[in-house]
Order: C-alpha cells, then sequence, then structure tokens
C-alpha cells in the first residue's frame, strides 16, 4: 500500500514536476489581475491591457498612441458628418476558426453600448452600427463626431455566433448574482490566445499562429505568456531580481536605481498620460471643513493663485517622484491633442508673493481647511500630499490631511463632500475634450470645483461637435487657456511610468500602462 | 452532559449571529463599491441604479436580514471583484490556506518540541543559548518583514527557492495540492516558515517551561533513583506529561494560524482565503469580506467548542462538575 503511493506520488512528480516551457516565454506581473475576461464589462486598466492581447479593436494604437490599423484597414468621415465608414480587413479569423465580418462588428459594438457595458459612455455618441456588405461598416453618431476613431481603441470585436452559442450577447452584469461564460473564456482574433486562466493566480496565452500580424514586417517572437499577479510589491522585485519574472508592470520608483544597477535588467520609462492634481470647491458659500465661517476662501481668486504659487512641483518631482514624472502646469498630459508647453507652464514658485495675496484677500492669519487624498491610487499619492501640507504651511494655511483608501476617497468626490482633493486624469480618448468635459463642466461627478463660466461650457459643448479640426484647435486652447485663469485647480505634476525587465526582452513602453506583448521581440 | 453539549452550541451560534452583525455593520465604513466596478466616465446616474440593483442603498438592517438569509443556505453572492460566485471561489481558495496552515503546524511541531526538550535538558549548555536567543527574532519580528528577508536571502542572493506563488500543483478533483510537485514542495517552504516561525518557537518555550518543571517533579526523581536510563526518563517519562498541555494550547493555535495567513499570503502571493480576503478588502468586495469573515468566526468557534467537549472527556473531574451543576 505505502509501496504503490511512494510510486503513485513519483509518477504525479514526474508527470506535472516537469513543465516543457516554449521557446519564447515571457513571464510577467503586475500588482492586480483583470476583473474579467469579458471586453466590456469593465473599463479598468488591467483588464482592457488583459482583453488587448486576445482581442482587437477595429483601430489600435501604437506606442507612441497614434492610431493604427486593427481589424479596420482604413476609415474615414463621409459625405454626412454624422457617420464614418470602417472598411474591414478580410482573411482574420476567431481563435476557434470562425470568420471574421462585418456582423461582428455590428454585433460588438450594439453589445458595448449596452447598459451593463462599462464603455457605453465612452462611445456614448454612437447611435448605431450597420454593415454594408461584408467587410464594410459605417458608424452613425448623434451629431458629428470628429474624434470617434480616437474613442473605439478600447471597443474590442467578438464574435456573434460565439457569443451567442455560450449566451453571453450581453456584459456581465454584477448585480446579476451569477458568472457568465466570458468572464472566464475568450474568442478574440488577436495575436494570443487563451490557453488557461485561474483568476489572480495565472493567466496563460500562447502564440496565435493565424493572426495577421505575423504576415507584416518584423512580427512578435513570443510563444507563450504567463502572467502572475504579485500584489506585495517587494516580491514583485524580489521576483524579477532573482530572475522568476521577465517584465514587471509598477515598480515602485524606490526600486528603480537598484533594477538599473542590476546586470541583466533594464528600465524603461515615460510620461504617462495621467495629471495629478488637486481640486478646491470655489462654488460653496463656506468651506465644511475650514475654521473661516460665513465666506469660502478658495473663491477669492487670490487665495487660489497663492496656493498655486506656493507648492514647489520640482521638489515634489525630484524627491518624491525620484524623477520619473514632469513637473505639471496644466491638468492635459504631453501626447494629447491640445497640449502646449506655454499653458504647461509652472506657476512662478513665490511663497513670499503668496503670503502678500492671501493677505490683500484678507487672509493674512491663513485658514484651515481638510485635503482629502488618496492612499492606494496614484504613485506616492499620501507622500505627495504630505509634502503639499508643509508647502500650503509655509503661506500661513493650515491643512489637515486626511489620506484613506481610494474605495472611501473616491465616493467622497463623487458625493461632492471634498472642499480640497487630490485627483489624477488620464484619457481614454487621447483628445481635450475628453478632460475639459469631465474636470470642467458643472455637474460632473469629478469636478466639484464649482467653476462657474457659462462661456467656458458653451465653448466645451462646442469643441464636442466642431469637425473643421483647426478651428477645433484654436477653441480647446482658448478652453484650456481659460481654465488655467480661473486656478480652480493646482496642477502637480505629469505622474511617470516605470517598466522594468530583462534586457533581452524588447516591449516598447505604453504611455497608456497597458503593454501590447504583439510589439515584443526576445532576443534569441 | 447533552444539556452542557447544547448550551455550548448555543452559545456558539449566538457568537456567530454577533460576529456577523459586527461584520456588517463594519461594512457601512469600508467604502463604495460601485467605484471599482465602473469606469471613470460613469456618470452620477449610472453609480446609483448600480447600487440600487446591487441593494446597497437600502437600510442596513434589511440588508443584514438579507445576507444571514442567504448565508444559512450557503449562498454568499457574487464577488464584484472576480465577478464569480463568493462559495466557488473559497471552494478553490482554501486548499492553499490548508495546506499552508499543515506545512507551517507541521514545521513548528517537528522543530518546537525537540528544541525545546533539548534546551530543557541542557539549560546551560552553549547550543541552548544560541537557539533560545535565536527564538527571540521569531517573537519579536513582524511575519511580514521575515518574510520579506527570507525572499531577499533565499530568492534573490542563493536563487534556491521560489519567492512567490505555489509552484505547480496537482488537482485532485475538488482539491488542489501542491504536496505531490517538486516545485509546489519547494514553493511552501519559505511561506511555511514565515508562518510557522512565531508558533515554532512559542511550542519551544512553552515545551521548555513545562519540561523543567516535569522533571523537577517526585515521580522523575524516583525514576533517577530507580536508575531508569536517562533518554527512557526524559522521553518517555516527562515529555509524555509534558506535552498534555501543550496539546491544549496547539489546538487553540491552529486558529491563529488562519488568522496570521493574511499577511504571509500577501507577501508570498500565496492564492489561499488571506490573499482573496485582503484583495477583497482594497476593493470593498463586500461579498467576499462577509463570507471570509463569517468563515473564520466558525472555525474558531467549532475549534474552541470541540476543545471544550474534548476537556470533558479527557478530564473526569470536568465531567462531575458538569453533571453536579445540573
Amino acid at each position: 500500500m505505502t509501496m504503490r503511493f511512494i510510486t503513485l506520488v513519483f509518477v504525479l512528480m514526474s508527470v506535472f514536476g516537469s513543465t516543457v516551457l516554449a521557446e519564447n516565454t515571457v513571464r510577467w506581473s503586475a500588482q492586480g489581475d483583470a476583473i474579467t475576461l469579458d471586453p466590456h464589462a469593465q473599463n479598468e486598466g488591467m483588464t482592457l491591457a488583459t482583453a488587448k492581447q486576445i482581442y482587437e479593436p477595429l483601430v489600435h494604437r501604437d506606442e507612441t498612441m497614434a492610431l493604427q490599423p486593427g481589424l479596420a484597414l482604413s476609415w474615414g468621415l463621409t459625405a454626412d458628418p454624422t457617420v464614418w465608414e470602417f472598411v474591414l480587413r478580410q482573411g482574420v479569423t476567431f481563435h476557434d476558426g470562425r470568420l471574421f465580418t462585418a456582423d461582428d462588428v455590428v454585433f460588438s459594438f450594439t453589445r458595448a453600448l449596452m447598459p451593463t457595458s462599462d464603455l457605453k459612455d465612452i462611445i456614448g455618441t454612437v447611435r448605431e452600427a450597420v454593415a454594408v456588405d461584408d467587410f464594410t461598416v459605417r458608424i452613425t453618431t448623434e451629431g458629428p463626431n470628429p474624434i470617434l476613431p480616437q474613442q473605439i481603441t478600447d471597443i474590442y470585436i467578438m464574435s456573434r455566433g460565439w457569443a451567442e452559442e455560450n449566451n453571453v450577447t450581453g456584459p456581465q452584469d454584477v448585480a446579476s448574482g451569477e458568472e457568465t461564460y466570458a468572464v472566464r473564456h475568450t474568442n478574440g482574433t488577436g495575436p494570443f490566445i487563451l490557453n488557461l486562466r485561474e483568476p489572480d493566480v495565472r493567466t496563460v496565452l500562447t502564440k496565435n499562429p493565424q493572426w495577421w500580424g505575423l504576415q507584416e514586417d518584423e512580427p512578435h517572437n513570443v510563444d507563450r505568456i504567463i502572467f502572475t499577479p504579485v500584489s506585495n510589491a517587494a516580491t514583485r522585485v524580489a521576483a524579477l531580481l532573482s530572475g522568476e519574472l521577465d517584465f514587471v508592470l509598477d515598480t515602485p520608483v524606490q526600486d528603480l536605481a537598484r533594477i538599473r544597477r542590476t546586470p541583466g535588467l533594464a528600465v524603461q520609462s515615460t510620461p504617462e498620460v495621467r495629471a495629478i492634481f488637486m481640486g478646491l470647491d470655489t462654488g460653496r458659500v463656506e468651506l465644511r471643513s475650514s475654521n473661516i465661517k460665513g465666506k469660502n476662501p478658495f473663491s477669492d481668486l487670490r487665495v487660489r493663485q497663492a496656493m498655486n504659487m506656493a507648492v514647489d512641483r520640482n521638489a515634489i518631482v525630484q524627491r518624491i517622484m525620484r524623477g520619473v514624472a514632469e513637473p505639471a502646469g496644466m491638468l492635459l498630459s504631453p501626447g494629447i491633442g491640445g497640449y502646449t508647453e506655454e499653458i504647461d507652464a509652472l506657476p512662478k514658485l513665490d511663497p513670499a508673493a503668496a503670503r502678500a495675496l492671501l493677505a490683500d484677500a484678507g487672509y493674512a492669519g491663513g485658514f484651515s481647511v481638510t485635503l482629502d487624498c488618496t492612499n492606494d491610487r496614484y504613485m506616492n499619492d499620501e507622500a505627495i500630499c504630505q509634502a503639499v501640507v508643509g508647502m500650503l504651511a509655509r503661506i500661513g494655511i493650515t491643512v489637515r490631511l486626511d489620506a484613506k483608501t481610494k474605495v472611501l476617497h473616491f465616493p467622497k468626490i463623487q458625493n461632492n463632500e471634498s472642499d480640497f482633493y487630490l485627483l489624477g486624469w488620464g484619457s481614454g480618448t487621447m483628445d481635450s475634450h475628453y478632460h475639459l468635459d469631465f474636470l470642467a463642466m458643472p455637474d460632473r461627478a469629478w469636478n466639484r470645483t464649482g467653476l462657474h463660466d457659462p462661456e467656458l461650457f458653451t465653448m466645451i459643448d462646442d469643441i464636442a461637435i466642431e469637425t473643421d479640426l483647426v478651428k477645433r484647435d484654436e477653441m480647446i486652447n482658448t478652453a484650456w487657456l481659460r481654465l488655467k485663469a480661473a486656478e480652480v485647480y493646482v496642477p502637480l505634476h505629469h505622474q511617470g511610468l516605470a517598466w522594468t525587465m530583462k534586457d533581452r526582452l524588447s516591449l516598447p513602453i505604453q504611455p497608456d500602462n497597458q503593454p501590447q506583448f504583439r510589439l515584443a521581440r526576445v532576443a534569441e | 452532559m447533552s444539556s452542557f453539549l447544547f448550551r455550548r452550541i448555543g452559545q456558539a451560534a449566538l457568537v456567530m449571529v454577533l460576529v456577523s452583525a459586527a461584520a456588517f455593520l463594519l461594512f457601512n465604513y469600508v467604502g463604495d463599491p460601485v467605484n471599482n466596478l465602473v469606469g471613470q466616465e460613469a456618470s452620477f446616474e449610472d453609480r446609483q441604479a448600480l447600487r440600487d440593483r446591487l441593494g446597497l442603498n437600502d437600510p442596513a438592517p434589511v440588508q443584514f436580514v438579507r445576507f444571514m438569509g442567504n448565508a444559512l443556505s450557503a449562498d454568499f453572492g457574487i464577488s464584484y471583484r472576480m465577478q464569480r460566485p463568493v462559495s466557488e471561489l473559497i471552494a478553490e481558495r482554501l486548499p492553499a490556506t490548508v495546506e499552508l496552515v499543515i506545512a507551517s503546524a507541521l514545521f513548528s511541531l517537528l522543530l518546537g518540541i525537540p528544541m525545546g526538550v533539548y534546551t530543557a535538558i541542557h539549560r546551560e549548555g552553549f547550543i541552548s543559548r544560541v537557539v533560545l536567543s535565536v527564538s527571540l527574532i521569531g517573537v519579536s519580528l513582524p511575519t511580514f518583514v521575515i518574510g520579506i528577508g527570507l525572499i531577499y536571502l533565499f530568492s534573490v542572493t542563493l536563487g534556491w527557492l521560489p519567492s512567490f506563488g505555489r509552484g505547480e500543483t496537482v488537482s485532485l478533483g475538488f482539491w488542489s495540492t501542491g504536496f505531490l510537485t517538486t516545485a509546489g514542495l519547494k514553493a511552501i517552504i519559505l511561506p511555511a516558515v514565515t508562518l510557522g516561525l512565531f508558533q515554532m518557537t512559542f511550542i519551544q518555550r512553552l515545551v521548555r517551561a513545562e519540561m523543567i518543571e516535569v522533571l523537577g517533579t517526585d515521580y522523575i526523581r524516583t525514576a533517577r533513583a530507580m536508575g531508569v536510563p536517562q533518554g527512557r526518563i526524559h522521553y518517555v517519562y516527562a515529555l509524555k506529561n509534558t506535552l498534555l498541555p501543550v496539546i491544549t494550547v496547539i489546538g487553540l493555535k491552529l486558529g491563529e494560524l488562519v488568522a496570521f495567513s493574511i499577511v504571509t499570503e500577501t507577501v508570498f502571493q500565496w492564492p489561499g482565503l488571506g490573499l482573496l480576503f485582503i484583495q477583497a478588502v482594497a476593493f470593498a468586495d463586500i461579498p467576499i469580506m462577509a463570507a471570509y469573515l463569517v468563515m473564520v468566526a466558525l472555525v474558531f468557534v467549532v475549534i474552541n467548542l470541540a476543545v471544550d467537549v474534548l476537556y470533558v472527556f479527557i478530564d473526569p473531574r470536568l465531567r462531575t462538575k458538569a453533571e453536579d451543576a445540573k
């Protein structure tokens, strides 16, 4: 009996203990896992980053975020400015062998617009998608939409036949209380095929030998991708140093110097498309957290100017961000249309002048206020807020710091319960309108500045539908200047990204922090 | 006897209800899961609609009654973060935690007891002094630091053992085990040592203290006077009597291993219940948090109940008292 058991153990060990690894395997890690593999159910970084390897959009982005043909070969506005036409790639098959046609595009857009879809707001202007023939699709929008191709780079195409067979014609509904087939199963057209999915433990993708991109110049040479989320940052770094991982997406900035010194490892960094800033509630008669009663210090422009002049952005970038960020004077990060260096110029750092401005405004004795801040969302967020507290103390503003988890912080902003808050803003569309709409327009749950400027609001609404791109750019520029002059925000920096990997792996860093393994090459 | 048992079970049930209620009160302060469930573009109305559909806008007592009703039929709902049934997730993660607890319990017993005996017999010896000073580290260093230290020594510097994960596992139907593969066995060493170090030093010190006491008793002296060999005195007569209180304490400490595994699992990315729970906290994934808290409470209550009942069976004096109390 015992002998037999021991034999069994040895047989099992020899079968499962030695894994034959494919030639080029990339083992990588990040803090968290994708929430679901359903490509329309969650508009969240890791979820989209995982979907990206398996599914494809009509329009891709390359490593500079410029648009590239994906499942669509070409696209353009028709004579009717509310209708875009997309000419599709032919001969593409899904992983289960089904042929990709216009009908799948129509299906996927309909699915992404359903109430349970989390992407419906990004493509909120889309009325419908219609197949003209098997390989031509027309998308109609509510009113002219000049940036539609920019907005659909995260709308992944699923197979209608597969979805209907598996009863997943709609995105997963969290409130339904049950799991759908698409949460752990996929069928895309993309460069990699799902091989194994153990949520939170391991996700294995293998090369799709039928992928169209393999016919192009310098295709990727990755045979297998093994993703293992590691939630503890120190463990993640240790696993990279020990050679158990080839690539770590989110390395703490304080460990970068050590990784740079380690032979065989490399660090890549780039500005992320994400500005970190603080919002001031100027609209309220009296701040809830201030010792000043009967009036709101933030509603005085001089106070806001003083605060912008008191924050030493370079010090934050150098000391806290260890150089992996760029000091910011505007909320839009470089790389997005509408960014200019003039608008991004830093406010002059001058605590003495700031104190004088405060005195002018009648706050010579300073005032107190609470700053709401996350401690688990942005890079070194709590440390940034602590630094700001010290900088504002120099001009007499006593800031109480309330740092807490994002699941408590963000609802506070959305429920309009914060006087002074930290926020970061990236871009789903790489277009200025996205920022202006969410951060300047009134009654937006993410804008609690109470900014009141009807002329600016009209301008932003017009930008949404202006199809003359030169004129549109001018309007965007004016809108940003106007928002900056209002000083309802204190921009801090454009957050940087740092990817760490083995130097034999070449994988271009992406400003949206979503690796594209179709662009990867492993040195032989 | 049976009335004693019924009373105990009644108390245990009451504890479970109270723990569930307390856990539920806490959920009002853990944050809003809806923020994680929708993208930043979602409108305020969409968020409210989702809160309504999830029942998060209902008054806390209503949510509690609904939760208890479902929990009684072992239905803990669907995880917000993973979008899969909680009971399925727990069944999937349970083997990892159980195996980790078994491995660290074995580690702490197999090392702790002999070391305790040795240090009791050779009280002034050099090795005993070394063992005792080193064991101080185990008692005083936080688990997190020990884990990271072991990773840097054995994974990064020496490259002997993996720094995270369970290695290869073998699925035996409902149970996935890491005990049957070399990679799985290598992977469990560091987490088990990290988790068991505190218990090991604790057991070692407890055994030592008990042993010293037993060695001073009359029957040991009598045995010595009768010329019984030293080894037999130490390992048969003395150890047997030393272990009785130790076994009781170990039973209770098992529950602690489950509770402490949260930190160890986080450091080593060990895919067990502790990691599931800590990730649920960061996401405000209330269904998982609720199920986990209820489950851990159940483990403690059952262990305590079992120990109480065992006492009565083992110790005749308690049985008489229980009878007298009627």
